[in-house]
C-alpha cells in the first residue's frame, strides 16, 4: 500500500514535469523558429532552410525604417521611464510616509490602471487625446504609456520607502535639510536600488507595450513593437523572412533589458510588485 | 513629523499645523503630481468615454448600445469572447497549481522562473508572428506529428490558434502569481499537518487549498481580465472576421476604421462591464466558497 502510493506520486511529478518541459521546449522551439527563418535563404518543406543568410537583416532595416523606428522607440521608453520615475517616486514617499485620510482611495486610484487591460481603457484615453491633439505623435504615445507606469513605480516603490529608517530622514531635517534637498543627498542614493529595479521593469513593459502605443501612435510614432505588428498584419507584402529579421531585432532589444533587470529583481516580481520584501 | 502638537485646543492652531494632525503637508503633497496624472489620463478619459457612449453619432441616448445589443455582428463577439477567455483563465489557473506546488520544492526556482519571464516579457505580438509559423501547415509542431503518424492538423488561423497563444503567454503570468502566492504561506503549517499523520491529498484540500484560495480568486481575475482583452493574437493568429472576432476587434473597428468615437467607447464600457461583472462573481463565489483567513501568512 505504502509502496502503491509512492508510485502514483511518481508518476503525478513525472507528469507535471513532462508538462513543463513540454511547454517550454514548445516555446524555445517557436523563438528558434522565428530565429532560423530569419537567417535562411529559402525554407520549404523541409526541417531547416535551404541555405543561411544575413541579408534579411539588412533589408528589413531598409523596408521597415528599423533606424527610425529603434530611435522612435528609445526615445519614448526614455521619456516614459524618466517621468514616471519623477511622478512616481515622491508619489510613493509620501504614501509611504503619511497616514492621510483617504489615503486607501489613492492608492485603489493608483492599483486600478494597473489592474484594467490597456484595451478597455486605451479606446477611451487615445479619443481625449486626439481631442487635446496629442494623439497621433510621440507625446500622446508618451502620456498614454505613462498611465499605467507611474502607478507602477508608486506601488512597486512603497515598500522600499517604508524599509529606510524614519530616524535616518529626521537627522537630516534636525541638519537643516529641505525636503529637495532629502531627495537628492539621503532618498534618493538609499533609494537607488528601488529606483533602479522599478524604472528597469517600467523599461522592459514600455518596450513590449503593444496596445496602448498602437491606439495613440501615428505614422512617424511608430515603436518597435506596433511595426511589427503592421508587418505580420500585411503579410504577404514583405518576405516572411523579413518580417522574422525584425521579430529578432525586437527579440534582442527586450531580451537584453530583460536580462540586465533580472540581475536587479527576482523574476516573480515582475507580476507580483516587491510585496514579499517584509515577509523574508 | 517634527511638528510638535501644543495643548491649545485645535480650533486656536494655524491651519498648516491643523492639517499637520491629519498628516497632510508639504510631503503629502508630493503625491499631488502623480495623484493628478491618473486622474486627469485615467479617470477623466473613463468618464468622458462613459458620457460619450450616450452621445451617439444619431439616435437617442441609448443608440449605441441598442445597435450593439440588435447587431449579431456586434453582440456575437460577447460570446467569442467569453469562449476564448474562460477557458484559457481556467486552464492557466488550475495548471499552475499543480505545477508551482512541484516547483516551490525545486533548489533552483529561478533558473524556471527566468525562463518563464521570458514569454510575458516578449509580449503577445511576437507570440502570435512565432506560432504563425511554428505551428503553420510547414513549421515543425505539424512536421512531428505528420512523423508521429498523427498527420498534419490546423492550428492557426482559427479558434485553435488563438487559444494556445492565450495559453502561452497567459500560463507564465498565472503560475508566477501562483507561486508567489504558495511560497507566502508558512512551511510549518503543512509539516505540522504531517506531523499529525496527514496525508500530501489531505494538506492539500485542509490547509493550502483554503490559504490559497484568496490568491487563486485574485489570479482568476486578474487572467480573466488578460485574456478577455485579447486583441493582437485574435487578429494575426485567429479568424478576426469569424471564430475569433472578440470584442476589441469590434471596438477597434468603430474607432479606427468608422471613426465612431462614440460607438468605440460604448463598446469599451460594455467590454468594462463584462470584466467587472466577472470579476465580481468570482469574488463573491470566493467569500461564499471559503470564510476562513484571507491572507497566506504572508507579509
Amino acid at each position: 500500500m505504502e509502496h502503491e502510493k509512492s508510485l502514483a506520486e511518481r508518476l503525478w511529478a513525472i507528469a507535471i514535469w513532462a508538462l513543463v518541459v513540454f511547454f517550454v521546449l514548445n516555446f524555445t522551439a517557436m523563438v528558434a523558429t522565428v530565429v532560423v527563418n530569419s537567417l535562411g535563404t529559402r525554407w520549404f518543406n523541409a526541417w531547416l532552410p535551404a541555405a543561411f543568410t544575413a541579408r534579411w537583416y539588412l533589408s528589413a532595416w531598409d523596408e521597415f525604417q528599423l533606424r527610425d523606428v529603434l530611435i522612435v522607440t528609445f526615445e519614448v521608453v526614455g521619456a516614459v521611464v524618466l517621468l514616471s520615475g519623477l511622478l512616481g517616486v515622491p508619489a510613493a514617499y509620501a504614501l509611504a510616509r503619511r497616514n492621510f485620510p483617504g489615503k486607501q482611495v489613492v492608492i485603489l486610484l493608483f492599483l486600478l490602471p494597473m489592474l484594467i487591460p490597456p484595451i478597455t481603457f486605451g479606446i477611451p484615453l487615445a479619443t481625449v487625446l486626439y481631442q487635446a491633439h496629442l494623439g497621433g505623435n510621440m507625446s500622446g504615445v508618451i502620456l498614454a504609456n505613462l498611465v499605467p507606469t507611474v502607478p507602477f513605480v508608486v506601488l512597486v516603490m512603497m515598500p522600499f520607502v517604508e524599509q529606510i529608517d524614519p530616524r535616518v530622514e529626521a537627522a537630516a531635517r534636525v541638519f537643516g535639510a529641505g525636503t529637495w534637498r532629502l531627495f537628492v543627498h539621503v532618498l534618493v542614493p538609499l533609494l537607488a536600488p528601488g529606483i533602479l529595479a522599478a524604472l528597469l521593469l517600467v523599461l522592459v513593459r514600455t518596450i513590449a507595450m503593444f496596445e496602448l502605443t498602437f491606439f495613440t501612435a501615428g505614422p512617424g510614432s511608430q515603436t518597435l513593437v506596433v511595426a511589427l505588428y503592421y508587418a505580420v498584419y500585411a503579410a504577404g507584402v514583405r518576405a516572411g523572412q523579413s518580417i522574422d529579421a525584425m521579430a529578432v531585432v525586437y527579440m534582442l532589444t527586450t531580451l537584453a533589458w530583460l536580462l540586465i533587470a533580472l540581475r536587479f529583481v527576482d523574476p516573480t516580481q515582475i507580476v507580483t510588485r516587491a510585496k514579499r520584501e517584509a515577509a523574508h | 513629523m517634527s511638528e510638535a502638537v501644543s495643548p491649545a485646543p485645535v480650533e486656536h492652531l494655524p491651519l498648516r499645523a491643523r492639517l499637520a494632525l491629519y498628516d497632510l503637508d508639504g510631503v503629502t503633497l508630493l503625491a499631488l503630481p502623480a495623484l493628478l496624472f491618473v486622474v486627469a489620463l485615467f479617470i477623466y478619459p473613463f468618464a468622458y468615454g462613459f458620457v460619450l457612449s450616450f452621445h451617439p453619432k444619431s439616435g437617442g441616448w441609448l443608440a449605441n448600445y441598442s445597435k450593439f445589443f440588435s447587431d449579431p455582428f456586434l453582440y456575437e463577439t460577447i460570446e467569442a469572447t467569453f469562449r476564448l477567455a474562460l477557458p484559457a483563465t481556467v486552464i492557466n489557473v488550475l495548471v499552475s497549481v499543480p505545477v508551482a506546488l512541484r516547483v516551490r520544492r525545486m533548489r533552483n526556482r529561478r533558473i524556471l522562473t527566468t525562463i518563464l519571464v521570458i514569454p510575458i516579457t516578449l509580449g503577445t505580438v511576437l507570440i502570435a508572428e512565432g506560432l504563425l509559423i511554428y505551428l503553420g501547415p510547414q513549421g515543425w509542431f505539424n512536421r512531428v506529428l505528420v512523423m508521429l503518424g498523427i498527420g498534419q492538423v490546423r492550428l492557426v488561423h482559427n479558434y485553435t490558434g488563438v487559444m494556445l497563444s492565450l495559453i502561452l503567454s497567459g500560463f507564465p503570468f498565472t503560475f508566477l502569481l501562483t507561486l508567489s502566492y504558495l511560497t507566502g504561506i508558512d512551511p510549518s503549517l503543512e509539516q505540522a499537518a504531517a506531523t499529525l499523520g496527514a496525508k500530501a491529498r489531505a494538506r492539500f484540500v485542509h490547509i493550502l487549498l483554503p490559504l490559497l484560495a484568496q490568491g487563486l480568486a485574485i489570479n482568476l481575475c486578474l487572467s480573466f481580465v488578460q485574456t478577455f482583452s485579447v486583441f493582437p493574437s485574435a487578429v494575426l493568429l485567429g479568424a478576426p472576421a469569424g471564430a475569433t472576432r472578440v470584442i476589441s476587434i469590434a471596438a477597434y473597428q468603430a474607432a479606427y476604421e468608422q471613426y465612431d468615437s462614440s460607438m468605440a467607447s460604448a463598446i469599451a464600457m460594455i467590454m468594462g462591464f463584462c470584466q467587472l461583472f466577472v470579476v465580481v462573481l468570482i469574488l463573491a463565489g470566493r467569500s461564499f466558497v471559503y470564510r476562513g483567513a484571507a491572507g497566506g501568512g504572508k507579509g
